[in-house]
Protein backbone atom coordinates (compact mmCIF):
# COMPACT_ATOMS: atom_id res chain seq x y z
CA UNK A 1 0.00 0.00 0.00
CA UNK A 2 1.21 3.63 -0.96
CA UNK A 3 0.77 6.19 1.13
CA UNK A 4 -1.60 9.03 -0.74
CA UNK A 5 0.85 12.49 -1.17
CA UNK A 6 -0.57 15.38 0.84
CA UNK A 7 0.91 18.08 -0.34
CA UNK A 8 2.15 19.89 3.10
CA UNK A 9 1.19 22.97 3.31
CA UNK A 10 4.02 25.92 4.24
CA UNK A 11 3.58 26.86 7.87
CA UNK A 12 3.47 30.69 8.43
CA UNK A 13 6.53 31.49 10.29
CA UNK A 14 8.80 29.82 7.42
CA UNK A 15 10.13 32.09 5.08
CA UNK A 16 8.70 32.95 1.84
CA UNK A 17 10.54 31.33 -1.08
CA UNK A 18 10.71 32.45 -4.29
CA UNK A 19 9.86 30.51 -7.66
CA UNK A 20 12.10 31.24 -10.44
CA UNK A 21 11.45 29.43 -14.10
CA UNK A 22 14.77 28.36 -15.69
CA UNK A 23 15.25 28.02 -19.48
CA UNK A 24 18.21 25.54 -19.57
CA UNK A 25 20.06 24.59 -23.64
CA UNK A 26 19.81 21.16 -24.23
CA UNK A 27 23.65 20.59 -24.92
CA UNK A 28 25.19 22.40 -21.90
CA UNK A 29 23.23 23.89 -19.49
CA UNK A 30 20.51 21.17 -18.71
CA UNK A 31 23.21 18.45 -19.08
CA UNK A 32 25.41 20.70 -16.55
CA UNK A 33 22.49 21.18 -13.74
CA UNK A 34 22.34 16.86 -14.60
CA UNK A 35 25.62 16.65 -13.04
CA UNK A 36 25.37 18.68 -10.41
CA UNK A 37 22.64 16.36 -9.90
CA UNK A 38 24.50 13.32 -10.48
CA UNK A 39 27.11 14.63 -8.60
CA UNK A 40 25.11 15.07 -5.30
CA UNK A 41 25.55 19.23 -5.48
CA UNK A 42 23.15 20.88 -3.54
CA UNK A 43 21.66 23.66 -5.15
CA UNK A 44 17.96 25.42 -4.06
CA UNK A 45 14.97 24.13 -5.16
CA UNK A 46 13.36 27.27 -6.43
CA UNK A 47 13.64 26.59 -9.76
CA UNK A 48 11.71 25.16 -11.94
CA UNK A 49 13.51 23.79 -15.56
CA UNK A 50 12.31 24.35 -19.12
CA UNK A 51 14.66 22.81 -21.70
CA UNK A 52 15.21 24.37 -25.09
CA UNK A 53 17.09 23.66 -27.98
CA UNK A 54 19.59 26.52 -27.79
CA UNK A 55 19.55 29.85 -26.17
CA UNK A 56 19.20 31.24 -29.16
CA UNK A 57 15.67 29.49 -29.15
CA UNK A 58 14.23 31.61 -25.99
CA UNK A 59 12.45 34.67 -27.22
CA UNK A 60 11.71 37.25 -25.18
CA UNK A 61 7.91 36.55 -25.47
CA UNK A 62 9.08 33.56 -22.91
CA UNK A 63 10.89 35.59 -20.36
CA UNK A 64 8.11 38.85 -20.33
CA UNK A 65 5.36 35.88 -20.31
CA UNK A 66 6.79 34.12 -17.21
CA UNK A 67 6.72 37.49 -15.60
CA UNK A 68 3.07 38.17 -16.43
CA UNK A 69 2.41 34.42 -15.36
CA UNK A 70 3.50 35.22 -12.04
CA UNK A 71 7.26 33.52 -11.67
CA UNK A 72 9.25 35.88 -9.31
CA UNK A 73 12.33 35.20 -11.34
CA UNK A 74 13.16 34.09 -14.27
CA UNK A 75 17.02 32.39 -15.45
CA UNK A 76 18.38 31.95 -18.54
CA UNK A 77 21.36 29.55 -18.94
CA UNK A 78 23.02 28.57 -22.33
CA UNK A 79 26.91 27.71 -23.63
CA UNK A 80 30.10 29.61 -23.24
CA UNK A 81 30.40 32.25 -25.79
CA UNK A 82 31.90 30.22 -28.76
CA UNK A 83 30.86 26.65 -27.65
CA UNK A 84 27.38 26.80 -29.01
CA UNK A 85 26.08 23.55 -30.86
CA UNK A 86 24.39 25.70 -33.37
CA UNK A 87 27.71 27.99 -33.77
CA UNK A 88 26.24 31.05 -32.97
CA UNK A 89 22.63 30.66 -31.15
CA UNK A 90 24.19 31.96 -27.80
CA UNK A 91 25.82 34.86 -29.89
CA UNK A 92 22.48 36.17 -31.00
CA UNK A 93 20.48 35.71 -28.30
CA UNK A 94 23.32 37.52 -26.13
CA UNK A 95 22.26 40.71 -28.06
CA UNK A 96 18.88 40.08 -27.61
CA UNK A 97 19.08 39.76 -23.81
CA UNK A 98 21.35 42.86 -23.29
CA UNK A 99 18.75 44.57 -24.60
CA UNK A 100 16.15 43.07 -22.84
CA UNK A 101 17.63 43.33 -19.54
CA UNK A 102 18.16 47.45 -20.20
CA UNK A 103 14.86 47.63 -21.41
CA UNK A 104 13.11 45.89 -18.41
CA UNK A 105 15.17 47.95 -15.74
CA UNK A 106 14.21 51.02 -18.18
CA UNK A 107 10.35 50.21 -18.00
CA UNK A 108 11.26 49.88 -13.80
CA UNK A 109 11.26 46.23 -13.42
CA UNK A 110 14.32 44.92 -10.94
CA UNK A 111 17.07 44.27 -13.00
CA UNK A 112 17.46 41.21 -11.00
CA UNK A 113 14.01 39.52 -11.96
CA UNK A 114 15.57 38.28 -15.39
CA UNK A 115 19.06 36.66 -14.94
CA UNK A 116 21.36 35.24 -17.44
CA UNK A 117 24.30 33.16 -17.14
CA UNK A 118 26.58 30.94 -19.21
CA UNK A 119 27.36 26.75 -17.78
CA UNK A 120 28.52 24.23 -19.67
CA UNK A 121 28.07 20.45 -19.40
CA UNK A 122 31.39 20.17 -17.62
CA UNK A 123 30.36 22.90 -14.95
CA UNK A 124 28.09 21.30 -12.73
CA UNK A 125 29.68 22.99 -9.27
CA UNK A 126 29.39 26.26 -11.11
CA UNK A 127 25.79 25.43 -12.46
CA UNK A 128 24.88 24.70 -8.58
CA UNK A 129 26.94 28.27 -7.35
CA UNK A 130 24.82 30.56 -9.58
CA UNK A 131 21.69 29.25 -9.17
CA UNK A 132 21.70 29.96 -5.45
CA UNK A 133 23.21 32.92 -6.33
CA UNK A 134 20.33 33.60 -9.09
CA UNK A 135 17.99 32.73 -6.09
CA UNK A 136 19.24 34.83 -3.58
CA UNK A 137 18.94 38.18 -5.65
CA UNK A 138 15.26 37.40 -7.02
CA UNK A 139 14.38 36.69 -2.78
CA UNK A 140 16.07 39.99 -1.29
CA UNK A 141 13.38 41.25 -4.36
CA UNK A 142 10.52 39.68 -3.02
CA UNK A 143 7.07 38.37 -4.91
CA UNK A 144 6.63 39.67 -8.10
CA UNK A 145 3.00 42.02 -8.12
CA UNK A 146 3.64 44.24 -10.60
CA UNK A 147 1.98 41.79 -13.09
CA UNK A 148 -0.77 41.64 -11.44
CA UNK A 149 -4.40 42.06 -12.69
CA UNK A 150 -6.46 44.03 -10.39
CA UNK A 151 -10.05 44.11 -10.87
CA UNK B 1 14.54 83.90 -44.10
CA UNK B 2 11.21 83.19 -42.36
CA UNK B 3 10.01 79.51 -42.37
CA UNK B 4 7.34 80.11 -44.52
CA UNK B 5 9.60 81.61 -47.71
CA UNK B 6 11.93 78.44 -46.74
CA UNK B 7 8.56 76.15 -47.30
CA UNK B 8 7.01 77.58 -50.23
CA UNK B 9 10.92 77.73 -51.94
CA UNK B 10 11.01 73.54 -51.13
CA UNK B 11 7.27 73.13 -52.42
CA UNK B 12 8.23 75.26 -55.44
CA UNK B 13 11.64 72.81 -56.04
CA UNK B 14 9.79 70.09 -55.34
CA UNK B 15 6.82 70.51 -57.81
CA UNK B 16 9.40 71.11 -60.72
CA UNK B 17 11.42 68.00 -59.86
CA UNK B 18 8.01 65.55 -59.11
CA UNK B 19 7.04 66.64 -62.60
CA UNK B 20 10.36 66.05 -64.44
CA UNK B 21 10.51 62.57 -62.99
CA UNK B 22 7.20 61.95 -64.57
CA UNK B 23 7.87 63.35 -67.66
CA UNK B 24 11.31 61.69 -68.46
CA UNK B 25 9.34 58.55 -67.58
CA UNK B 26 12.06 57.93 -64.39
CA UNK B 27 9.12 56.99 -61.73
CA UNK B 28 5.74 55.45 -62.63
CA UNK B 29 4.30 57.16 -59.50
CA UNK B 30 5.39 59.71 -56.68
CA UNK B 31 4.56 59.36 -53.08
CA UNK B 32 4.07 62.84 -51.19
CA UNK B 33 1.79 64.61 -49.07
CA UNK B 34 -1.40 67.06 -50.07
CA UNK B 35 -3.10 69.01 -47.70
CA UNK B 36 -4.92 67.29 -45.20
CA UNK B 37 -9.35 67.47 -44.94
CA UNK B 38 -8.56 69.64 -40.97
CA UNK B 39 -6.66 72.01 -41.30
CA UNK B 40 -3.80 70.86 -38.33
CA UNK B 41 -3.12 67.83 -40.75
CA UNK B 42 -1.63 66.80 -44.01
CA UNK B 43 -2.47 63.43 -45.59
CA UNK B 44 -0.54 61.27 -48.10
CA UNK B 45 -1.15 60.92 -51.94
CA UNK B 46 -0.20 59.06 -54.66
CA UNK B 47 0.37 60.90 -58.17
CA UNK B 48 0.63 58.94 -61.65
CA UNK B 49 0.27 61.88 -63.84
CA UNK B 50 2.17 65.06 -64.40
CA UNK B 51 -1.40 67.16 -64.09
CA UNK B 52 -1.56 66.05 -60.69
CA UNK B 53 1.79 67.47 -59.66
CA UNK B 54 0.38 70.53 -58.08
CA UNK B 55 -1.37 68.82 -55.51
CA UNK B 56 1.83 68.32 -53.55
CA UNK B 57 3.00 70.43 -50.69
CA UNK B 58 5.72 70.76 -48.45
CA UNK B 59 5.03 72.06 -44.71
CA UNK B 60 5.91 71.40 -41.05
CA UNK B 61 2.74 69.48 -40.72
CA UNK B 62 3.97 66.39 -43.05
CA UNK B 63 4.70 63.95 -40.80
CA UNK B 64 3.55 60.62 -41.84
CA UNK B 65 6.46 58.60 -42.53
CA UNK B 66 5.96 57.58 -46.34
CA UNK B 67 8.19 54.40 -45.95
CA UNK B 68 5.07 52.63 -44.37
CA UNK B 69 3.42 52.85 -48.04
CA UNK B 70 6.47 50.46 -49.49
CA UNK B 71 6.76 47.65 -47.24
CA UNK B 72 4.21 45.82 -47.96
CA UNK B 73 3.54 47.84 -51.28
CA UNK B 74 -0.08 49.78 -51.73
CA UNK B 75 -1.38 47.78 -54.39
CA UNK B 76 -1.25 51.36 -56.59
CA UNK B 77 2.91 50.57 -56.20
CA UNK B 78 2.39 47.31 -58.14
CA UNK B 79 1.52 46.83 -61.86
CA UNK B 80 -0.50 43.62 -63.06
CA UNK B 81 1.70 43.41 -66.14
CA UNK B 82 5.01 45.56 -65.53
CA UNK B 83 5.35 44.03 -61.88
CA UNK B 84 7.35 46.16 -59.08
CA UNK B 85 6.17 50.31 -60.80
CA UNK B 86 9.10 52.50 -60.04
CA UNK B 87 8.20 54.87 -57.34
CA UNK B 88 9.28 58.34 -56.23
CA UNK B 89 9.50 59.18 -52.35
CA UNK B 90 9.06 62.67 -51.07
CA UNK B 91 11.88 62.04 -48.44
CA UNK B 92 12.78 64.40 -45.33
CA UNK B 93 15.46 62.74 -43.43
CA UNK B 94 13.75 60.31 -41.98
CA UNK B 95 11.88 58.58 -44.41
CA UNK B 96 15.10 57.99 -46.23
CA UNK B 97 16.63 56.55 -43.59
CA UNK B 98 13.67 54.10 -43.22
CA UNK B 99 13.80 53.43 -46.30
CA UNK B 100 17.75 52.70 -46.08
CA UNK B 101 17.22 50.61 -43.28
CA UNK B 102 14.43 48.67 -44.89
CA UNK B 103 16.69 48.15 -47.77
CA UNK B 104 19.33 46.70 -44.82
CA UNK B 105 16.80 44.37 -44.17
CA UNK B 106 15.70 43.17 -47.82
CA UNK B 107 12.22 44.15 -47.52
CA UNK B 108 12.75 46.73 -50.34
CA UNK B 109 15.31 47.30 -53.25
CA UNK B 110 16.61 50.73 -53.19
CA UNK B 111 16.63 50.43 -57.56
CA UNK B 112 13.19 50.86 -57.63
CA UNK B 113 12.87 53.62 -55.35
CA UNK B 114 13.71 57.18 -56.05
CA UNK B 115 14.33 59.30 -52.91
CA UNK B 116 13.43 62.83 -53.83
CA UNK B 117 15.58 64.68 -50.38
CA UNK B 118 13.91 67.51 -48.93
CA UNK B 119 15.60 69.43 -45.77
CA UNK B 120 13.30 69.08 -43.27
CA UNK B 121 13.15 71.88 -40.32
CA UNK B 122 11.46 69.50 -38.09
CA UNK B 123 7.56 68.76 -37.70
CA UNK B 124 4.88 70.08 -35.20
CA UNK B 125 3.74 68.65 -32.30
CA UNK B 126 0.05 68.90 -33.38
CA UNK B 127 -1.37 67.60 -30.17
CA UNK B 128 -0.02 70.05 -28.00
CA UNK B 129 -1.30 72.73 -30.23
CA UNK B 130 -4.59 71.04 -29.96
CA UNK B 131 -4.16 70.74 -26.24
CA UNK B 132 -4.02 74.53 -25.75
CA UNK B 133 -6.82 75.64 -27.92
CA UNK B 134 -8.45 73.06 -25.75
CA UNK B 135 -12.34 72.89 -27.49
CA UNK B 136 -12.36 75.53 -29.75
CA UNK B 137 -12.42 74.16 -33.56
CA UNK B 138 -9.61 75.16 -35.31
CA UNK B 139 -10.83 76.56 -38.77
CA UNK B 140 -7.14 77.78 -40.43
CA UNK B 141 -3.29 77.39 -39.87
CA UNK B 142 -0.78 79.17 -41.45
CA UNK B 143 3.38 80.24 -41.00
CA UNK B 144 4.95 83.12 -40.74
CA UNK B 145 8.29 83.61 -39.43
CA UNK B 146 9.19 81.76 -37.21
CA UNK B 147 5.31 81.56 -35.97
CA UNK B 148 2.63 79.19 -36.32
CA UNK B 149 -0.70 81.00 -35.95
CA UNK B 150 -4.06 79.38 -35.80
CA UNK B 151 -6.94 81.02 -36.29
CA UNK B 152 -10.81 79.92 -35.62
CA UNK B 153 -13.85 81.21 -34.84
CA UNK B 154 -13.21 84.48 -32.87
CA UNK B 155 -9.81 83.31 -31.67
CA UNK B 156 -6.39 83.47 -32.70
CA UNK B 157 -3.77 82.12 -30.87
CA UNK B 158 0.47 82.52 -32.29
CA UNK B 159 2.73 79.38 -31.19
CA UNK B 160 6.49 79.62 -31.24
CA UNK B 161 7.54 77.03 -33.89
CA UNK B 162 10.89 75.85 -31.79
CA UNK B 163 8.92 75.32 -28.76
CA UNK B 164 5.79 73.35 -30.01
CA UNK B 165 8.39 71.24 -32.81
CA UNK B 166 8.16 67.67 -31.95
CA UNK B 167 10.36 66.57 -29.14
CA UNK B 168 12.37 64.13 -31.41
CA UNK B 169 12.89 66.70 -34.35
CA UNK B 170 14.95 69.31 -31.65
CA UNK B 171 17.62 66.92 -31.77
CA UNK B 172 17.63 65.96 -35.09
CA UNK B 173 20.67 65.56 -36.82
CA UNK B 174 19.60 64.21 -40.23
CA UNK B 175 17.77 66.36 -41.80
CA UNK B 176 18.04 64.52 -45.30
CA UNK B 177 18.12 61.35 -46.34
CA UNK B 178 21.34 60.34 -45.52
CA UNK B 179 22.73 58.97 -49.23
CA UNK B 180 21.60 61.48 -51.13
CA UNK B 181 24.52 63.47 -52.21
CA UNK B 182 24.85 60.44 -54.88
CA UNK B 183 21.81 61.85 -56.79
CA UNK B 184 22.51 65.77 -56.68
CA UNK B 185 19.65 66.57 -58.91
CA UNK B 186 17.09 65.00 -56.86
CA UNK B 187 17.56 66.72 -53.91
CA UNK B 188 15.57 70.13 -53.10
CA UNK B 189 17.78 72.99 -52.31
CA UNK B 190 21.97 71.63 -51.09
CA UNK B 191 22.78 68.36 -50.93
CA UNK B 192 25.33 68.17 -47.79
CA UNK B 193 25.79 65.17 -46.31
CA UNK B 194 24.75 65.03 -42.28
CA UNK B 195 27.94 66.35 -40.17
CA UNK B 196 29.08 64.04 -37.49
CA UNK B 197 26.30 62.61 -35.19
CA UNK B 198 27.45 63.73 -31.45
CA UNK B 199 24.37 62.89 -29.31
CA UNK B 200 25.22 62.71 -25.69
CA UNK B 201 21.41 61.44 -24.71
CA UNK B 202 20.76 63.79 -21.82
CA UNK B 203 17.17 64.07 -21.86
CA UNK B 204 17.06 60.74 -20.75
CA UNK B 205 20.03 60.30 -18.25
CA UNK B 206 17.69 61.96 -15.50
CA UNK B 207 15.25 59.62 -16.19
CA UNK B 208 17.33 56.33 -16.09
CA UNK B 209 18.90 58.02 -12.94
CA UNK B 210 15.72 57.28 -10.93
CA UNK B 211 15.26 53.98 -8.55
CA UNK B 212 13.07 50.74 -10.06
CA UNK B 213 10.04 51.94 -8.09
CA UNK B 214 10.04 55.73 -9.43
CA UNK B 215 10.59 54.35 -12.86
CA UNK B 216 7.40 52.42 -12.76
CA UNK B 217 5.37 54.83 -11.37
CA UNK B 218 6.15 57.23 -14.29
CA UNK B 219 6.19 54.79 -17.16
CA UNK B 220 2.57 53.27 -16.10
CA UNK B 221 1.12 56.68 -15.59
CA UNK B 222 2.28 57.49 -18.97
CA UNK B 223 0.78 54.31 -20.42
CA UNK B 224 -2.02 54.19 -18.14
CA UNK B 225 -4.26 55.87 -20.60
CA UNK B 226 -3.22 53.64 -23.96
CA UNK B 227 -6.44 52.32 -25.41
CA UNK B 228 -4.54 49.89 -27.41
CA UNK B 229 -5.97 51.42 -31.00
CA UNK B 230 -2.51 49.81 -32.66
CA UNK B 231 -2.01 53.30 -34.03
CA UNK B 232 1.38 53.51 -33.34
CA UNK B 233 2.07 50.56 -34.71
CA UNK B 234 0.15 51.31 -38.01
CA UNK B 235 2.27 54.48 -38.37
CA UNK B 236 5.65 52.96 -38.01
CA UNK B 237 7.22 52.30 -41.27
CA UNK B 238 9.39 48.78 -39.43
CA UNK B 239 5.84 47.37 -37.94
CA UNK B 240 5.53 45.25 -41.31
CA UNK B 241 4.77 41.87 -39.85
CA UNK B 242 2.01 39.52 -40.92
CA UNK B 243 0.64 38.97 -38.36
CA UNK B 244 1.68 41.27 -35.23
CA UNK B 245 2.17 39.71 -31.78
CA UNK B 246 -0.43 40.80 -30.39
CA UNK B 247 -3.19 39.53 -32.96
CA UNK B 248 -1.67 36.43 -32.56
CA UNK B 249 -4.33 33.32 -31.16
CA UNK B 250 -2.31 30.44 -31.40
CA UNK B 251 -0.90 30.81 -28.93
CA UNK B 252 -2.08 33.38 -27.37
CA UNK B 253 0.95 35.12 -25.83
CA UNK B 254 0.16 38.46 -24.03
CA UNK B 255 -3.60 39.34 -22.82
CA UNK B 256 -5.50 41.52 -25.33
CA UNK B 257 -7.27 43.72 -22.32
CA UNK B 258 -6.66 47.59 -21.92
CA UNK B 259 -5.48 46.40 -17.88
CA UNK B 260 -1.71 48.06 -17.08
CA UNK B 261 -0.25 44.75 -17.22
CA UNK B 262 -1.40 43.98 -20.44
CA UNK B 263 -0.55 47.40 -21.75
CA UNK B 264 2.49 47.69 -20.36
CA UNK B 265 3.44 44.45 -22.23
CA UNK B 266 2.52 45.89 -25.22
CA UNK B 267 4.92 48.97 -24.86
CA UNK B 268 8.06 46.43 -23.70
CA UNK B 269 7.27 44.58 -26.68
CA UNK B 270 7.27 46.78 -29.18
CA UNK B 271 10.23 48.47 -27.32
CA UNK B 272 12.37 45.66 -28.25
CA UNK B 273 11.18 44.84 -31.91
CA UNK B 274 12.62 48.44 -32.73
CA UNK B 275 15.63 47.71 -30.53
CA UNK B 276 17.99 49.29 -33.57
CA UNK B 277 15.60 49.92 -36.25
CA UNK B 278 13.81 52.99 -34.66
CA UNK B 279 14.32 55.71 -37.34
CA UNK B 280 13.50 58.31 -35.52
CA UNK B 281 10.72 59.88 -37.50
CA UNK B 282 8.40 60.32 -34.16
CA UNK B 283 5.06 58.90 -36.13
CA UNK B 284 4.23 56.45 -33.10
CA UNK B 285 3.99 59.66 -30.81
CA UNK B 286 2.47 61.91 -32.85
CA UNK B 287 -0.82 59.69 -34.06
CA UNK B 288 -1.15 58.91 -30.87
CA UNK B 289 -4.71 59.87 -30.14
CA UNK B 290 -3.95 59.60 -26.33
CA UNK B 291 -0.79 61.73 -26.57
CA UNK B 292 1.23 58.80 -24.78
CA UNK B 293 4.67 60.53 -25.53
CA UNK B 294 6.85 57.18 -26.84
CA UNK B 295 10.01 59.19 -28.14
CA UNK B 296 11.43 58.25 -24.65
CA UNK B 297 11.58 54.73 -25.02
CA UNK B 298 12.55 55.30 -28.78
CA UNK B 299 15.29 57.16 -27.60
CA UNK B 300 16.63 54.77 -25.00
CA UNK B 301 16.80 52.47 -27.86
CA UNK B 302 18.72 54.38 -29.75
CA UNK B 303 20.97 54.73 -26.77
CA UNK B 304 21.55 50.89 -25.74
CA UNK B 305 22.30 50.56 -29.77
CA UNK B 306 24.43 53.14 -30.04
CA UNK B 307 26.36 52.66 -26.80
CA UNK B 308 26.38 48.45 -27.27
CA UNK B 309 26.97 48.18 -30.82
CA UNK B 310 27.90 51.66 -32.29
CA UNK B 311 24.92 51.14 -34.87
CA UNK B 312 22.76 54.34 -35.89
CA UNK B 313 19.48 52.99 -37.93
CA UNK B 314 19.33 53.83 -41.58
CA UNK B 315 23.10 55.06 -42.75
CA UNK B 316 23.93 52.44 -44.95
CA UNK B 317 22.07 49.83 -46.63
CA UNK B 318 25.28 47.60 -46.54
CA UNK B 319 25.66 47.39 -43.07
CA UNK B 320 23.72 44.45 -40.79
CA UNK B 321 21.09 45.56 -38.99
CA UNK B 322 22.82 44.85 -34.52
CA UNK B 323 20.00 42.71 -34.04
CA UNK B 324 20.97 39.90 -36.51
CA UNK B 325 24.10 40.27 -36.04
CA UNK B 326 26.81 39.16 -33.87
CA UNK B 327 29.97 39.70 -32.66
CA UNK B 328 32.51 37.16 -30.05
CA UNK B 329 33.50 40.17 -27.70
CA UNK B 330 30.07 41.52 -27.37
CA UNK B 331 29.90 42.80 -23.66
CA UNK B 332 28.68 40.85 -21.39
CA UNK B 333 28.35 42.23 -17.78
CA UNK B 334 24.83 41.83 -17.36
CA UNK B 335 25.73 38.29 -17.29
CA UNK B 336 25.80 36.29 -13.75
CA UNK B 337 29.38 35.15 -13.35
CA UNK B 338 30.93 33.44 -9.62
CA UNK B 339 32.25 35.26 -6.56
Amino acid sequence: MTEPIVETKQSENKEWEPKIIAFLCNWCSYAGADLAGVSRIQYPPNIRIVRVPCSGRINAYFIIKSLTDGWDGVLISGCHPGDCHYISGNLVARRRFAILKELLEFFGIEPGRVNFMWASAAEGERFAVLVRKATEIVKKLGPNTKFEKKW
Amino acid sequence: MGLETENKDIETNLIEIARGLLKDKKVDVIIGYKKGTLPLLSQPIIIDSEEEVDKLIWNNLCYVNLAKYLVPRVPRFVDSEKGNLKVGVVSKGCVGRALIHLASENKINLDEITIIGIPCNGVVNRQRIEMEIGEKEILEVSVSGDNIIVKGKNFEKEFLFDEYMNDLCKGCKIRKPPLISKAPDLCVGECEEYSNIVDDFSDIAEFEALTPEEKWNQITEELSVCTRCYACREACPMCYCNLCFVDQNKPVWFGKTTDLPDVFVYHLIRAMHMAGRCVACGACSLVCPMGIDLNKINRKLEKIVKERFDFISGLDPDVLPPMVDFKMDDAQEFMLEED
